[in-house]
């Protein structure tokens, strides 16, 4: 089991609800997936209209926990209003903490989310930060009171898998009492097995399976990598080497410094 | 009165959220609002009275990663 802020959940698979071909392939895809925590997001209602009563309708049929983002926003006060619009929307202090420095890569703007998150959870709430995988970023965010942490293995929806695993390893050697998720970046079911394999607690995606040719089977592969880089985990990986070791014993072997 | 309603300049006859809500068709939809950047409490809206040149932010669910 795993605990976020408390809250005991057997899925270390957290998904995203956005790019899918269709609300039913979503709904299907979260299914087949496990995941029992799924991210969402808010944006403006046109006079009228009650598209966010449809997809708000499809999510409650999940009977999942949502894990609002502020994505899109640039700036601490923008970050922090939607932040609060999302408590007040989906009744939750939950919040996936964006705070974006950088348009082009998507790259969290690390200043401004240790900024944000410093307040927020002044004011109540449940910050799981999303940032790079910068060492420093992560033990301020420890520090000002994330139980949760989560750093990026590439740019958002980039499908590179973890670029750099050397400071992941780290991170997770340096902060063991944090829950460390890795999110964004992931392509594969093999990206989201070695994060986990990593020690990571969880993988949060999206894109990798929303825009597979079957979103559903993908979500399925997921799920089986997810579990299997956490039974690896615990079941201890051997370390690399430098040189070749027989896995077949040498003893008895016939022939064996046999004279021609 | 004009007001900045989810980014458009708008003339609105309502005073309050409340009645702004009816006034633009919102009613019976899952909203959070947001009044000059400040997050208004379901349980405010009738009470909370609008100026001209607000920045009234009218939020809903929606898909997210």
């Amino acid at each position: 089991m795993l605990a976020f802020y408390g809250k005991q959940f057997s899925s270390r698979l957290l998904l995203g609800t956005a790019r899918y071909p269709s609300p039913t392939i979503m709904q299907e895809a979260i299914r087949a997936s496990g995941a029992e925590i799924v991210t969402v997001s808010l944006r403006r209602e046109s006079a009228g209209g009650r598209i966010g009563n449809a997809f708000w309708d499809l999510i409650r049929e999940l009977n999942v926990a949502v894990l609002p983002n502020t994505a899109g926003c640039h700036t601490v006060q923008e970050a922090v209003t939607t932040a609060q619009l999302a408590r007040e929307l989906f009744g939750t202090p939950w919040v996936k903490l964006e705070v974006i420095g950088d348009n082009e890569t998507l790259q969290p703007d690390p200043i401004g989310l240790v900024e944000a998150a410093g307040i927020l959870i002044k004011d109540g709430f449940d910050v799981f930060p999303y940032c790079t995988e910068d060492l420093t970023v992560a033990l301020r965010l420890r520090e000002i009171g994330c139980q949760v942490i989560m750093p990026w293995a590439a740019p958002i929806g980039s499908a590179r898998g973890i670029t750099n695993r050397d400071a992941l390893k780290l991170m997770r050697a340096r902060l063991p009492d944090v829950i460390l998720v890795v999110d964004a970046g992931l392509g594969a079911p093999s990206h989201a097995a070695e994060a986990l394999e990593l020690g990571y607690d969880a993988v949060l995606l999206n894109t990798a399976v929303a825009k597979a040719r079957d979103p559903v089977n993908m979500a399925k592969a997921f799920r089986h990598a997810v579990d299997a880089g956490r039974i690896a985990y615990e079941a201890g990986l051997m370390g690399p080497r430098d040189f070749a070791s027989p896995s077949t014993p040498v003893v008895g072997t016939p022939f064996w410094h046999a004279v021609s | 009165m004009l007001v900045m309603l989810n980014g458009e300049r708008v003339e609105i006859a309502a005073r309050n959220l409340t009645a702004l809500l009816s006034e633009k068709d919102y009613e019976h939809t899952n909203l959070a609002i947001a009044v000059n950047q400040r997050v208004v409490p379901r349980t405010a809206w009738s009470d909370t009275t609008l100026n001209s040149g607000d920045q009234i932010e009218i939020i809903t669910p929606r898909q997210g990663g």
